[in-house]
């Protein structure tokens, strides 16, 4: 909590570390993206071809489910150090949101 | 700030008051706006007492009777309840963990502001064509066809009240998460800041439900949509499920901290650490989880189906798990401790077995198809007012007496302490318990009046000279703050002489800046380890003084509230009034012109400097 100004010089070793980190971090976040890209690809191509409407929503789910994981692991940084709270209260949302539309579907609009 | 300290005027006081972004006077200023709405709630309650007390009674109308009963549930927990809880959580808990303020003071004010201004505009109702008359469920069948604006007042003050509470539980979140001393991990936090985190998280998973069923029935009522309405192809057991699930929660958002300020309470007068402290947490963390999982059994008599009443009766059975275990802990607490019976341990002593008993019935009534004999009755009623009079009055009356030193660096007289609690506990079971039979009895809820000779006339009788006897101890409790206030003996740090958590360690009164170093945590009860290895000082430093950031006061949090005030006047009378539609907009005109002027302006506090630190007056 100390305000005193403070210089801090990095090494030569801490210097490459965070280089190539960086390096491989931006790699990641341009793999995803192609994945992503690839996954659109497929969403639409699924309904262009025209198979049956009982493949292509289970499907487009399935890869709603995985880009909306990879956007937050790797676009919103969840993978890296320092997120474990907020990662918890995301899934306990997450989790309390399912329940509630479950119930919502089979006692209310099903029922 | 390095300014010499002098005694302010009113007007300056008042304007201090109004821009302040500091924890403990926002805790004050909680403290005293929830007290307020206390008394309201409570004169409501001793008129609806009134109109019982007797058979065929006619002291108020069966209408007025509604608006009362609505407005006393309302009131009692939305404006008192969780405002006063709120108060000890800012006073508290930010010294428990040895940080200089929340996360954002300034949405600490803001969060206080909208409460206040939600309160004052829900309770302007009496004054401008009747208060909210559909209980405070406000389930939607009634509640859409209620005449008149009590129900709109209900919908826009409880939005704006909710909005403040929202604000607060996210600034209590980040707080533990981010600003905790060094060392403070966090299983070394002390129980009533876990269980502020806990109900904080509650808050925040469970209000976004309620703000969206209120704005389907502001929507509904004023702006012509159909959520609820069935012949339009709405649903109103929508309302219902929205509203228990926020609603389930918020009986954990106010009985957690209360559980909180009991372990402090048993600790600190058992002169013991907290027996089973780690199961402690869990079962704290374990009744908010679960408080998610049960909403529907407010619902049983609904028509869900026996599946779905099963497994919601099963969840909620599995509550009792947890709240056991704390029961347990606490006795063990006690177990073997040097046990000082002092006014907030008295509070302790009577909370258990009346809590118990509240639980116990809760069990009874997780039980579905005794639900079915029990639901509306009197019963129900008995029930929650022995978890929430019998668990958080009591715990927030405990807090008042227990944190009163550290708050005001005067003690509360010991004497007409004790006089409060046998009046009101003797009183509050007078009241209640005999309520349990009376709806064994078939004595429905919510009903104005009833005939004489079905063997109800004594029961209520005797269940409204509890209510006065409540009534004597409040009043005793006003009379002891009064005479304190005005005696203002100050008592210095630890008054209790066995504080064992930090906010004991600073000194009074608590400097704006709370802690000149910040402290270094090096176990569970700081300040009790320092007391043993006989340091004076109370705390080890984990850091040599240096200058401290502070944050300034802002005057915008109140003008933001004012605006959102102003808006809910534009729609409460919108398609009525000409003058409703330029209202509402000038309202939000004011509210997101100030949070413009918020955005664009830095603001980037002030510094105390370290020489002023060092010198007497420790930079006042």
């Amino acid at each position: 909590m100390s305000h005193d100004a403070q210089v801090y010089v990095k090494s030569d070793a801490e210097f490459n570390y965070i280089k190539q980190k960086r390096r491989q971090d931006m790699r990641n976040q341009i793999t995803t993206f192609a994945i992503m890209i690839f996954f659109t690809l497929i969403a639409f191509t699924t309904v262009a071809a025209g198979f049956s409407k009982y493949l292509i929503a289970p499907v487009i789910l399935l890869l709603a489910a995985v880009q909306v994981a990879l956007q937050l692991f790797y676009f919103m940084h969840m993978s890296e150090k320092n997120h474990n709270v907020p990662m918890y209260f995301l899934f306990v949302g997450a989790f309390f949101g399912f329940i509630f539309i479950l119930t919502f579907l089979t006692i209310i609009w099903w029922g | 700030m390095s300014s010499i300290a002098q005694k302010k005027g009113f007007g300056a006081t008042l304007w201090d008051y109004l821009t302040t972004v500091d924890h403990k006077k926002i805790a004050v200023m909680y403290l005293i706006a929830g007290g307020l709405f206390f008394v309201i709630g409570g004169i409501e309650a001793m008129l609806i007492r009134i109109q019982l007390a007797k058979p065929d009674n006619d002291f108020v109308s069966a209408g007025l009777f509604n608006e009362i009963i609505t407005m006393h549930g309302t009131t009692m927990i939305f404006l008192a309840a969780m405002p006063i809880l709120f108060g000890f959580m800012n006073a508290v808990m930010p010294l428990q963990i040895g940080a200089r303020d929340v996360a954002f003071p300034f949405l600490n004010s803001l969060g206080f502001w909208l409460f206040l201004f939600g309160g004052l505009f829900l309770n302007l109702s009496w004054f401008m064509g009747g208060a909210p008359d559909a209980g405070w469920t406000s389930y939607a069948s009634l509640s859409l066809a209620s005449p008149g604006h009590g129900i709109d007042f209900y919908a826009i003050g409880l939005q704006i009240a909710g909005a403040g509470t929202y604000i607060g539980g996210i600034n209590f979140l980040v707080t533990i998460i981010n600003m905790r001393a060094p060392g403070m991990t966090y299983m070394r936090m002390p129980l009533f800041t876990w269980t502020t985190f806990v109900a904080s998280a509650l808050i925040l998973f469970a209000f976004p439900p309620l703000t969206i069923g209120l704005f389907f029935l502001i929507l509904d009522r004023m702006f012509g949509g159909n959520f609820f309405d069935h012949t339009m192809g709405g649903n109103t057991i929508i309302w219902e499920h929205l509203f228990w699930i926020f609603g389930h929660p918020e009986v954990y958002i106010l009985i957690l901290p209360a559980f909180g300020i009991f372990s402090e309470i048993f600790t600190i007068f058992s002169r013991k650490r907290l027996f089973g402290y780690s199961s402690m947490v869990f079962a704290t963390v374990l009744i908010g989880f679960l408080g998610f999982m049960v909403w529907a059994h407010h619902m049983f008599t609904v028509g869900l189906g026996p599946t779905a009443n099963a497994i919601f009766a099963v969840a909620t059975m599995a509550i009792a798990v947890p709240t056991g275990m704390k029961i347990f802990n606490w006795l063990l607490t006690m177990w073997g401790g040097s046990i000082k019976v002092t006014t907030p341990m008295l509070y302790a002593l009577g909370f258990i077995p009346s809590f118990v008993a509240g639980g116990v019935t809760g069990v009874m009534q997780g039980a579905a198809p005794l639900d079915y004999q029990l639901h509306d009755s009197y019963f129900i009623v008995a029930h929650f007012h022995y978890v929430i009079v019998g668990g958080v009055v009591l715990a927030i009356l405990a807090a008042v007496h227990l944190y009163w030193p550290l708050m005001f660096n005067q003690m509360l007289s010991e004497r007409l302490g004790k006089w409060t609690f046998w009046f009101f506990f003797i009183g509050f079971h007078l009241t209640f318990f005999i309520q349990h039979f009376l709806g064994l009895m078939g004595m429905p809820r919510r009903v104005f009046t009833f005939r004489a000779d079905q063997g109800w006339d004594l029961f209520n009788l005797i269940s409204s000279v509890g209510a006065a006897f409540m009534a004597i101890g409040v009043i005793i409790l006003v009379y002891n703050i009064i005479v304190t206030a005005v005696r203002n003996v100050p008592v210095g740090n630890d008054p209790w002489e066995d504080g064992r958590t930090l906010e004991w360690a600073i000194p009074q009164p608590v400097p704006f800046y709370n802690f000149r170093q910040t402290p270094l945590v090096r176990g569970l009860d700081p300040f009790w380890i320092e007391k043993q290895e006989g340091n004076k000082e109370g705390m080890t430093y984990a850091e040599p003084l240096s200058d401290i950031h502070m944050p300034n006061n802002s005057f915008i949090p109140f003008v933001m509230t004012v605006g959102l005030f102003i808006a809910g006047f534009g729609a409460l009378y919108h398609g009525e009034k000409d003058w409703a539609l330029p209202v509402l907009i000038l309202g939000f005109a004011i509210t997101f012109s100030s949070m413009a002027v918020r955005s664009l302006k830095d603001d980037h506090g002030f510094h105390i400097h370290k020489e002023d630190l060092m010198n007497e007056k420790g930079g006042k």
